[in-house]
């Protein structure tokens, strides 16, 4: 059974020059304990189909289970069963990363006993226990990307949602998240929605890829098999099948060697 | 879970706001100066309300420090909106209504904080008021600051940028303070300006106030003031708890 499924998901925005659809229909099924890597050049409908699936924007229309959870009958269920990491972060330069992981644990209903052990739990898996008391300001972009992965974590979510992961960090953070996300799925069975504009990234980390164009699916299929239907070869690069797929690159591509 | 979300959330705000001293005294600064330099010039002079000058200033001044205190909270938001917590917080179980009822506690117990340092410097000028006036008045700021910083942080998310949020801020809230009898009772104005008076909310907290500082609680005026301030009150909360659970949209 799918852990996500959706069926023509849709979301019109609305504004003065009239309605905008962001996202006109979106058909995906996501297995549990899968990488998904969702992937569109810039307006496609990415961000928006993101935020709804992660509760934060309602759909228009169509309909979506997440984690066996109905997203628009139920939002409030399904925000206990996903971690959601955005793209600009989510941490508060204001606060130490002791009690930042802490508040969040405690919105997830744990103790204050069982939150501060889960904070150390979570610092020592991703390397952030010598920096528990430290000011979240004065981390590095990757100390404070591990950060925003722990507290999407915090509850043991199903399903993970991780919005552009390695934008900004350098090569070595990169291939320590990469490394983090395959390890998730490994040993908790953890789902992964992420989006990327890396399509190294995408190839490198997920079992099959959803391509969206124009607010709907253009293509779906595993990373071998969308360069093969689409750049004429499993071993063409990913970004060959996506310029033939949409005509349009996904972003500026970072070419930087990632060491995994 | 809402009482536990909201008292988690509060902790948290109130935890930075204490760590600020700056943030916890400046605000008190502006009605501080009224106080010295624009209290004593009442003195004596027959402003047309019972009670002596201290008493009529007083009370305009703790509103005035809730209305433009409680008013800019969104600022805050902003930041924070950019930072992106607010999204993470949104994603979290935690009801809307208790992430927006955390901060409004917070700036509540902020600005009564304030206000009691503002009422024991008019202790020391000569302001003579009953406690429980005086307590009163705490309550009313309190109920104040949670309706202009619920209505503040709904305006924050709808107008995310720091440029265009302040100046509408201050037009909203400097009309609000000259049209309220904030600093001189609205029974000195000509007829036009004291029915149109009657139009801001702030007018009757203030004239409540100001009967709860001369030890008059039983009056139409208290009545009055208490029913506008609990319906202003609940009206901004509601606005801003949709507005959070909808942001974005």
């Amino acid at each position: 059974m799918a852990i996500i499924s959706t069926a023509g998901l849709a979301k019109t925005f609305s504004s003065k020059a009239g309605p905008v659809e962001a996202v006109r229909g979106i058909d995906l099924t996501v297995a549990p304990g899968e990488i998904l890597g969702f992937l569109g050049p810039n307006g496609a409908g990415k961000t928006t189909t993101l935020r709804m699936l992660t509760t934060l924007l309602p759909p228009t229309g169509g309909a979506a289970t997440v984690a066996g959870v109905d997203l628009r009958q139920n939002p409030a269920a399904v925000r206990k069963k996903i971690g959601y990491v955005a793209q600009s972060g989510g941490v508060d330069p204001q606060e130490t990363v002791r009690d930042e992981l802490v508040v969040q644990g405690r919105l997830y209903g744990l103790t204050k006993a069982e939150a501060t052990a889960r904070a150390a739990k979570l610092a020592a898996d991703l390397g952030l226990t010598e920096l528990l008391d430290r000011k979240t300001a004065a981390l590095s972009g990757g100390q404070r990307r591990r950060l925003d992965i722990a507290l999407g974590l915090t509850h043991r979510p199903e399903v993970l949602f991780l919005d552009e992961p390695t934008t900004g960090l350098d090569p070595g953070s990169r291939a320590d998240l990469w490394k983090l996300v395959r390890r998730l799925r490994d040993t908790h069975g953890t789902t992964v929605f992420l989006t990327t504009h890396y399509l190294d990234e995408a190839d490198a980390l997920a079992d099959r890829i959803v391509v969206v164009d124009k607010g709907v699916v253009a293509a779906e299929g595993t990373p071998a098999a969308l360069k093969e239907r689409y750049a004429g070869s499993p071993d063409a690069s990913l970004q060959d099948a996506f310029l033939a797929l949409t005509g349009r690159a996904p972003a500026p591509v970072d070419t930087t060697p990632v060491a995994v | 879970m809402l009482l536990h979300d909201t008292a988690l959330l509060f902790r948290r705000y109130a935890r930075q706001t204490l760590r600020s001293k700056f943030q916890m005294l400046f605000g008190a600064l502006m009605p501080l100066l009224y106080l010295l330099f624009f209290g004593p010039l009442l003195t004596d002079m027959p402003l047309g309300s019972r009670g002596d000058s201290w008493q009529i200033l007083v009370p305009g001044l703790l509103l005035q420090l809730s209305l433009f205190g409680a008013s800019f909270s969104g600022f805050a938001l902003i930041l924070e909106n950019s930072w992106g917590v607010v999204d993470r917080l949104r994603v979290t179980p935690a009801s809307r209504l208790a992430l927006l009822l955390g901060r409004l506690l917070r700036d509540a117990a902020l600005f009564v904080f304030q206000s009691v340092l503002l009422v024991l410097a008019a202790l020391a000028m000569g302001l003579r008021a009953p406690l429980a006036g005086i307590l009163v008045g705490f309550a009313f700021v309190a109920l104040l600051t949670c309706a202009l910083a619920s209505l503040s942080y709904a305006l924050a998310l709808k107008v995310p940028t720091p440029q265009a949020f302040g100046p509408m801020v201050n037009a909203l809230a400097m009309p609000s303070m000259l049209l309220s009898g904030l600093m001189l009772p609205m029974a000195l104005a000509p007829g036009w300006l004291d029915v149109l008076s009657h139009f801001m909310p702030f007018r009757y907290l203030v004239d409540a106030v100001r009967d709860a500082y001369v030890g008059e609680y039983a009056t139409t005026t208290m009545l009055y003031g208490v029913l506008v301030a609990v319906g202003f009150a609940v009206l901004a909360v509601a606005v801003g708890t949709r507005v959070y659970r909808d942001a974005g949209t």
